[in-house]
């Protein structure tokens, strides 16, 4: 796939677990470029609806499509070789890092490049330092997981993400777990990523950042999409009467 | 005399000997106040004394009469009687199994064990032993058609198999020439095993092999008899009166010729016997001591360390090898490879490595026989010990491996895969290196457990440490001192094992 034809639809998903239905119908488009930001109480199934655009999640029916490739309801959304296309072009970025505590930031970043995309070493590592350079990290190469502050581990994931060159990236509540003063670290190498053209899909409970950020918002309540617009349309007159409760209950 | 029925004593026996035994004279007037059980009543002086021996395949020395089976015969039975003589005191004989005459006698279970006793410095620690009554050596037998060997050393470089008794002098002449001797129960079997070819040669007592081996046509005596003993007379410690007795009535019984007689009826009598006159015991336990030198056992303790290393290191292998695919299996494989991993672990687990071996030594060459496989299954000793304790280790390893594994949080394989890693890929770069570390220290834990486990290999005739150390102390006496060297070899093979698995947990711990 390339940039051009890059995308994410998403078409009358359901998702279940067990009884439960985590996610009811959900429609939605993200194109190229365009920052969307998808919040809601927690538990409406946000996180899994993140899960299933890249097929870490299988889901019961629906269909969402990355660019040119497609994935179904079923135990394995798609062929391996596919799945990894899609990955490879919508990198993901966890709440809790997940960096590999046994390699350094440098390793963890070369790791995928290397034996996912089969570039040499030495160029994956060239590419890999400037990655680190870019998310402000360009001195801690050598350093374990363990040494680095929350936010460092994030910019780094951020890097790890990068150095597989996709076109877009799904990020799962990222700043939950750090202190105020480093979210701030971590939103910023975001709105440098957005302003160089990254196709970001974003769960998050920043709603001032999603507010100053994000080209839509989504609003997800019980499985289903309530709300889908410009921030200034969600945020100051909702159509729905829970996202006016939502949003009180934030505030507050 | 002795023609009872052969069979272990009444209850009623037992009791009459204990009570008159703890009591003497005035439990016997007591009970004679009774009245009412007539023939209770003995002296200290005139109380049959009680003898035990194993009549069970027990030719020449004490066996069934062919002709009348109610008696017994051997010419222990005939010294026995002269004995009986000589000290004015009926003997009454008790069927004792061999190998527990030493346990019995201690026990009080009879007043002496006369049953081809030989002197040995273990046995001369826990009893008093009378003067020797029989010279005997050991003799090689062969099948009449044996050409490939003239002696043990050539028999022992063409790597041949003797057979012998169990706890005997010529089990352990055998295996400090370094043989691992087949060791039978009874001493009709292992000249039967000869005829079959099961063995190639077998050594055993001369009166044995004058009884059993040589009026057999298929079989010949090679060379002349080796190694060179006592038979004597077993007492507990504290009957010394009892034994100095015995002592007197053997030497006069020597002195007269008497026991000549006995033996040259029972064809036993050889130029060796002409030593009897002169024997003596005193310096039996002087004597191992001063031939056990740390020289002479060390090298000796090596090579047993040695094949307990050896072992050790390759039963872990093919445990470390074998676990993995068994744990994968158990955590990713799909049911039937599940449950067959479940299966694999459970049962290794739930049998004693000890019927393992037993089975894969002694009966994996019986199912090639039954089955008429093509092929044979019989396994030198050192692999069933490997393949034992492997496959028996290899249900560890893989639970320690499923714990290490699992041990890692979904959400390394989640961020492996949202990166287009595969599972194998995930598995083998991100996964297993940070499990290694959760491994290690109970991986090594089962090491240094395997080490001190492989003792019991001795059961399959593969003398690794311990049980070098059970021979040497043995016959040496020195349970102390060979004890603590060879706790020692153990402490320096086993410690810097824990030093490398803490090497190893730092190395490929860094980053956590």
């Amino acid at each position: 796939m390339n940039r051009e034809e890059f995308q994410v639809q998403v078409e009358g998903l359901w998702k279940r677990f067990g009884h439960r239905v985590v996610l009811r119908n959900v429609t939605f488009r993200v194109a190229r470029g365009e920052t969307v930001a998808i919040i809601g109480p927690s538990g409406a199934g946000k996180s899994t609806l993140l899960r299933c655009l890249n097929g870490l999640c299988p889901f019961d029916a629906g269909i969402v499509r990355v660019g040119p490739h497609v994935l179904r309801p079923g135990k394995r959304p798609a062929p391996f070789a596919t799945l990894r296309l899609v990955r490879q072009r919508l990198g993901m970025i966890f709440q809790d890092f997940q960096l590999f505590p046994h390699l350094t930031a440098l390793e963890n970043i070369i790791e995928a490049p290397i034996h996912v995309n089969r570039i040499s070493r030495k160029e994956a590592e060239k590419r890999a330092l400037a990655l680190l350079t870019r998310v402000g990290m360009g001195d801690r190469g050598d350093a374990y997981p363990r040494e680095l502050s929350g936010g460092q581990k994030q910019r780094v994931a951020i890097a790890r993400a990068l150095a597989m060159e996709p076109f877009g990236l799904l990020c799962d509540e990222i700043t939950s777990a750090l202190d105020p003063e480093l979210k701030a670290e971590v939103l910023a190498v975001l709105e440098d990523l957005r302003r160089e053209g990254m196709t970001l899909i974003l769960v998050t409970h920043e709603l001032a950042f999603a507010q100053r950020v994000a080209d839509r918002v989504i609003v997800l309540a019980d499985g289903e999409i309530i709300e889908d617009g410009p921030p200034h349309q969600v945020f100051a007159a909702p159509e729905h009467p829970r996202t006016s409760r939502f949003l009180e209950q934030v505030a507050l | 005399m002795y023609d009872h029925a052969l069979s272990r004593p009444t209850v009623w026996q037992r009791a009459r000997g204990l009570l008159s035994r703890f009591f003497g004279g005035r439990a016997a007037v007591f009970l004679v106040a009774l009245g009412s059980l007539p023939g209770f009543v003995f002296a200290e002086e005139t109380r049959p004394l009680r003898w035990a021996a194993d009549a069970e395949g027990g030719a020449p020395y004490i066996f069934q009469d062919p002709a009348d089976p109610h008696r017994v015969i051997g010419f222990e039975v005939d010294l026995a009687e002269a004995l009986s003589k000589r000290l004015g005191r009926p003997i009454e004989w008790v069927q004792y199994d061999f190998m527990s005459l030493v346990a019995g006698l201690q026990r009080g279970d009879f007043d002496f064990a006369m049953n081809g006793l030989e002197v040995t410095p273990d046995r001369a620690k826990v009893v008093r032993f009378s003067r020797p009554y029989y010279v005997y050596t050991l003799q090689l037998v062969v099948r009449k058609d044996e050409t490939r060997f003239q002696n043990l050393e050539e028999l022992l470089a063409l790597g041949g198999t003797v057979g012998t008794l169990e706890e005997t002098a010529a089990q352990r002449l055998l295996e400090e020439m370094g043989f691992s001797p087949k060791l039978y129960g009874n001493q009709t079997e292992p000249y039967l095993d000869l005829e079959l070819g099961r063995i190639d040669a077998v050594l055993m007592d001369l009166p044995i092999a004058v009884y059993f081996a040589k009026p057999n046509p298929k079989l010949k005596f090679l060379g002349e008899p080796l190694g060179e003993g006592y038979y004597a007379i077993a007492f507990r410690k504290e009957d010394e009166a009892l034994a100095a007795q015995v002592d007197r009535a053997l030497d006069s019984l020597i002195a007269d010729g008497t026991l000549r007689t006995i033996y040259e009826k029972w064809g036993l009598w050889n130029d060796t016997q002409e030593k009897l006159a002169r024997a003596e015991l005193t310096d039996v336990l002087a004597e191992a001591r001063r031939r056990w030198t740390f020289t002479t056992y060390f090298p000796l303790l090596l090579k047993g360390a040695w094949v307990t290393t050896y072992l050790s290191i390759a039963s872990m292998a093919v445990a470390i090898i074998l676990g993995l695919p068994i744990a994968l299996a158990r955590l990713f494989g799909p049911w039937p490879l599940r449950w067959a991993a479940v299966g694999y672990v459970e049962f290794f687990r739930g049998i004693p490595v000890l019927l393992l071996l037993f089975f894969l030594y002694y009966g994996l060459p019986t199912v090639a026989d039954v089955y008429g496989l093509p092929f044979s299954l019989r396994l030198s000793p050192m692999a069933a010990a490997i393949l034992g304790f492997g496959l028996n280790y290899a249900a560890y390893e893989a639970e320690i491996y499923r714990a290490g594994i699992r041990a890692i949080p979904a959400g390394q394989w989640e961020a492996a895969a949202s990166l287009g890693m595969g599972r194998i890929l995930t598995f083998r770069r991100i996964i297993l290196p940070q499990a290694i570390r959760t491994i290690l220290p109970p991986m090594t834990n089962d090491f240094i457990a395997l080490f001190k486990d492989t003792s019991i290999v001795s059961i399959v005739a593969v003398v690794e440490l311990t049980k070098q150390y059970q021979i040497l102390a043995k016959s040496s006496l020195k349970y102390l001192e060979i004890g603590f060297v060879t706790a020692m070899l153990y402490l320096i093979l086993a410690v810097p094992l824990g030093a490398l698995s803490r090497h190893l947990e730092k190395r490929w711990g860094k980053g956590q």
